[in-house]
């Protein structure tokens, strides 16, 4: 259609324009995505093919579950949650907050024992030897990986032994840091940020009980489409591999003891 | 133990724990501050708008700042964690002295601040007395500047201590947050809100705000007294 032989031309020019821009925001959405730290580097690049296969917006906002957790209580601009356990979307959904047909797991979290001196390799047997000042951990109230890392300390009956030994991040990013800076020997980091030319000890999954990571769409998102395009591609096959390329799994094996 | 006005021992802990470190911090920052407020009020050198501007740089850096590189300074390959571990004391980070010395460093500016402006109020006359009464220069100091500058050193007292009490960021991130060393009250406000226990971070930050207004109260009504006594005089 030309517009330009149209009768009263420049309102309904600009009208014309202006449903015309409306319909294609209509197809392709804004979604903000609350999401734990620990999963922001697979989350890059898992929205950047989104994006390209969609035309929806997203944006990121990343820091801890908890804190999310307090935000979206108190009616926090956030479409999406995924969180780093699967206690908080379980509560959101319990307040109302959160749609329970949305909830899914989007990943698996791997454990790994990490040093950055690089002259002999990491085992279970390392945290045995006395020869470290400070073992970095996540906080276990605050962070699953935390509450994992304590776990396998049980599991390895070395949680009395070395409990003087603990530096407690506040997150599984500082945990981190305080590792990368040399402050800690070693740390129990997420395996998605374990640095590939480094030695460490991936953590079988049958020493802690499953770092499952959920997702939930939150209520006020009930009518936003690219809140619900964006989780079902979070389910793809294609995503699948991106997710498992950051060292996360997308089902559990706890089940599968003979792993062990 | 009892949870004695509903806080846990934990809290407890961590209420000694940042009063001590207050403490500790506000004594030695008047021992430094002091002859560095001294040096500002009586210099003619050209390094005193930059030795001004490195002492008030904590007042403007984000405290992420002074603790991601006080992390990695202290830390084994960093400047002051070799020093420190040449001396055979080891590194700095994740413990109490680490904080000690990372908040001198962040409090500094609050203490020197007050203690240069009654310095300078003060002004040459008083000194030029004192002198041609023969008092030593030290003399001159402690029965001359101490008793005439008293307003100025009683509010960096009561900054110092109360902006060390106060402190957070950068003792998040070199603290390592353990109970009765480096896990302060404000961190661990911090670690309930964030674990959902809303009372327990209820009732301590109800604590934190009864505890700076009675200080902010004290320090201006203090201030108050102060000038109605100058106006009687």
């Amino acid at each position: 259609m030309n517009i330009k032989w149209l009768p009263c031309s420049a309102y309904l020019k600009s009208s014309l324009i202006i449903s015309i821009l409306l319909s294609s925001l209509a197809s392709a959405e804004q979604v903000t995505v609350a999401i734990a730290a620990n999963f922001i580097n697979p989350m890059h690049k898992l929205v950047a093919e989104f994006e390209q296969q969609s035309q929806h917006q997203v944006t990121l906002v990343s820091g801890s579950s908890g804190r999310f957790f307090a935000q979206i209580h108190h009616g926090a601009p956030f479409d999406v949650f995924l969180s780093a356990d699967s206690d908080k979307p379980q509560r959101l959904i319990a307040l109302g907050l959160a749609l329970p047909s949305s909830l899914f797991t989007y990943a698996y979290g791997r454990l790994v024992l990490w040093g950055m001196d690089n002259k002999q390799e990491i085992t279970a047997k390392t945290l045995r030897k006395a020869d470290f000042k400070h073992l970095a951990i996540a906080n276990a109230k605050l962070a699953p990986y935390g509450k994992a890392a304590k776990e396998v300390l049980v599991q390895l009956g070395l949680e009395k032994e070395i409990r003087s030994k603990w530096v407690v991040g506040e997150n599984i990013s500082q945990t981190y840091q305080f590792v990368a800076s040399q402050n800690a020997q070693y740390g129990f980091i997420a395996a998605s940020q374990w640095p590939a030319a480094d030695f460490g000890w991936l953590v079988p999954e049958s020493l802690h009980q499953p770092i499952q990571q959920d997702a939930v769409i939150l209520t006020r998102a009930q009518g936003n489409k690219a809140a619900f395009d964006l989780l079902e591609y979070l389910q793809s096959p294609a995503a699948a591999v991106i997710i498992q390329d950051y060292g996360y799994q997308v089902t559990s094996a706890v089940s599968n003891k003979s792993g062990q | 133990m009892e949870p004695l006005l509903g806080l846990a021992s934990e809290d407890w802990q961590a209420i000694f724990l940042t009063l001590r470190l207050a403490t500790l911090v506000t004594l030695i920052l008047l021992v430094i501050a002091t002859p560095v407020a001294w040096w500002l009020t009586t210099t003619q050198s050209k390094l005193k708008p930059v030795i001004a501007a490195i002492v008030a740089l904590p007042l403007v850096l984000p405290p992420t700042v002074i603790g991601f590189y006080l992390l990695i300074a202290m830390g084994p390959s960093g400047p002051v964690g070799e020093l420190t571990q040449s001396l055979g004391l080891g590194t700095l980070p994740f413990t109490f002295s680490g904080l000690v010395i990372a908040s001198v460093i962040y409090s500094f500016p609050f203490v020197v601040q007050p203690i240069q402006n009654s310095l300078e109020a003060l002004g040459k006359r008083p000194l030029e007395v004192a002198a041609t009464l023969r008092a030593s220069r030290l003399d001159t100091f402690f029965t001359v500047v101490l008793p005439l500058a008293k307003p100025g050193f009683i509010t960096a007292s009561i900054l110092g201590f109360a902006h060390t009490v106060g402190e957070f960021g950068v003792i998040l991130m070199i603290g390592g947050n353990i109970p009765g060393e480096t896990q302060v009250i404000s961190v661990l406000i911090y670690e309930h809100v964030e674990s959902l226990q809303y009372g327990q971070a209820h009732r301590l930050s109800a604590g934190m705000i009864i505890f700076s207004f009675i200080v902010l109260l004290l320090l201006y009504g203090f201030n108050q007294k102060q000038k109605t006594i100058r106006v009687i005089n």
